[in-house]
């Protein structure tokens, strides 16, 4: 059965805007895209959004539901209260384009920032064998659809701006860290990258970021942290950097 | 100039946070327990009194190596001498309480509970936090958390030393082997509660088999690392456990060596 929807929607672009209070119908088993669509075609013709694939597998239309980081197209219309007013924003760590869409460009330089994976240089295509137990890692990672809900709930630039110059956010951790637990990159200064160039450090690991993620990568556990702990192997732990001089093996602090 | 969520080109949405539900409950229910053990554990440790009676020793006083320690207490060896501040003797806890409370401060799942609870930073997901600047762990103080792994190396041998003082437990008020009293399972429970708590963490997982490139080249690390990888994913209920076992062995023991209950003993 139909059930009528009380939604404040926020309309505007960088320079003003504000909560516009509307009320749709709603049918069983729909998402929040669904009624945003409705609000669309019947009251708010010109409400931009940004969507795609209606199934949680783009990373579209992602903005903060209540105040939560979400994908509209997961999130269930009865999973609110009959009474509830359901409260619609853009992400609030990103520049606001128009309505609902944020320009998210901030990732994709800081992706750009990333070297990718480097194989050894006299190894051919068709050439690398790689056993699952070294890949089983890397492939949670590999999850990730880019929604940027990570980067939009993280604090360090949620509520800090400035720091957006020097990190990078969680979605790039993951990112290093799935190339740093590639069993056939070669590049070996990916952890004194992470912590001097994008931040690692800045990270204070509080969990946000595994909380809101639609693919439930654990990102905190198993990306931030390795990576803190190779940092720590790295720059931080004297019995290894004692070690490496004594047996003259520079691979224990580099690798 | 306005900065985080009412920075320039943000929406502009005049609420720090518009969360509905009830985000403030976890930090305050996590800092009402925090500040508790914190008073409770800071008042045994000057306390100096009530720590040990046959066959049994708080954690908070294990392993007592002070000239002060009461008679029968020390484990190995009474081999520091008693130092006096201001006229009062200085607690041997308040040595020993420096590991467990350094691996515990450095923590990678305390540290999530007392940044949200204590400096809430953020104090929930998507909840603006009050700080003007913000720069984490780059800098001292708290690039000491770097130091983890040491604190998690001195919390195994406390865990092998409060193991011991379990299996001591063992035996009667005269030193007779072969007994059991409820004493005895608080300090097996205690023990065993440690070693989850100490195994589950993330530093042991990088430790045993975290930092390797390729995990088929080390099979038994491989394996390890499976095992400590499963632990991992309760390693949060295990910091809780563990803690509520640290405070509630105390209580037993105080309790007994006060005579307001007796140990009883099933044999």
């Amino acid at each position: 059965m139909a059930r009528t929807l009380k939604l404040r929607i926020w309309r505007g672009d960088d320079t003003t805007g504000a909560l516009q209070d509307v009320t749709v119908d709603a049918n069983p088993g729909e998402v929040v895209l669904d009624i945003i669509h409705r609000v669309q075609a019947t009251q708010m013709g010109d409400l931009a959004v940004r969507w795609n694939c209606k199934a949680g597998k783009c990373g579209s239309c992602s903005m903060e539901i209540n105040g939560r980081p979400r994908l509209a197209c997961m999130t269930q219309v009865s999973a609110y209260g009959e009474d509830e007013t359901i409260t619609i924003t853009p992400l609030r760590a990103f520049p606001v384009i128009k309505d609902l869409v944020t320009d998210v460009s901030f990732n994709y330089k800081k992706a750009m920032e990333i070297p990718s994976v480097e194989m050894p240089a006299d190894m051919k295509p068709g050439e690398p064998r790689m056993q699952q137990v070294d890949v089983e890692r890397s492939q949670e990672f590999r999850k990730c659809i880019e929604c940027f809900l990570c980067q939009d709930t993280c604090h360090v630039i949620r509520d800090h701006e400035e720091n957006k110059k020097s990190f990078a956010g969680p979605r790039f951790f993951i990112r290093i860290a799935e190339l740093d637990m590639h069993p056939l990159d070669i590049l070996r200064n990916r952890k004194k990258q992470a912590q001097e160039e994008h931040g690692l450090g800045m990270c204070n690991i509080t969990k946000c970021c595994t909380e809101v993620c639609p693919e439930h990568i654990r990102i905190t556990d198993n990306a931030i942290i390795p990576m803190k702990e190779r940092v720590v192997d790295t720059k931080y732990d004297p019995i290894r950097w004692l070690g490496s001089k004594i047996l003259k093996r520079e691979d224990i602090v580099q690798n | 100039m306005a900065t985080g969520v009412f920075s320039e080109g943000r929406a502009k949405i005049a609420e720090r946070t518009l969360r509905t539900d009830r985000w403030w409950l976890q930090p305050l229910v996590t800092f009402g327990v925090l500040i508790s053990f914190i008073i409770y554990a800071t008042w045994r440790a000057f306390e100096n009194n009530y720590y040990f009676i046959e066959p049994l020793i708080s954690p908070f006083y294990s392993p007592c190596l002070s000239q002060s320690c009461a008679p029968g207490s020390s484990l190995l060896g009474r081999l520091f001498p008693i130092i006096h501040i201001w006229g009062m003797t200085f607690s041997p806890a308040l040595f020993i309480l420096i590991f467990p409370l350094g691996f515990r401060m450095t923590c990678y799942y305390y540290r999530k509970a007392y940044y949200r609870s204590f400096w809430m930073s953020p104090p929930a997901c998507a909840v603006a936090e009050p700080h003007a600047k913000y720069t984490g762990e780059t800098r001292a103080p708290l690039i000491l958390q770097n130091a983890h792994r040491w604190f998690f190396y001195a919390g195994l041998v406390f865990n092998v030393l409060l193991t011991v003082d379990a299996v001591l437990a063992f035996r009667n008020s005269e030193n007779q082997w072969g007994h059991m009293s409820v004493g005895t399972l608080v300090l097996l429970a205690n023990a065993s509660f440690l070693w989850f708590y100490s195994l589950s963490c993330h530093t042991c997982r990088h430790t045993v088999g975290g930092r390797l490139r390729n995990f088929s080249k080390h099979p038994m690390r491989y394996k390890a690392w499976t095992l400590v990888s499963k632990l991992n994913h309760f390693h949060q209920q295990f910091a809780w456990i563990s803690l509520a076992g640290v405070w509630l062995t105390d209580i037993y023991v105080r309790e007994v060596a006060t005579h307001a209950i007796s140990n009883w003993y099933f044999f």
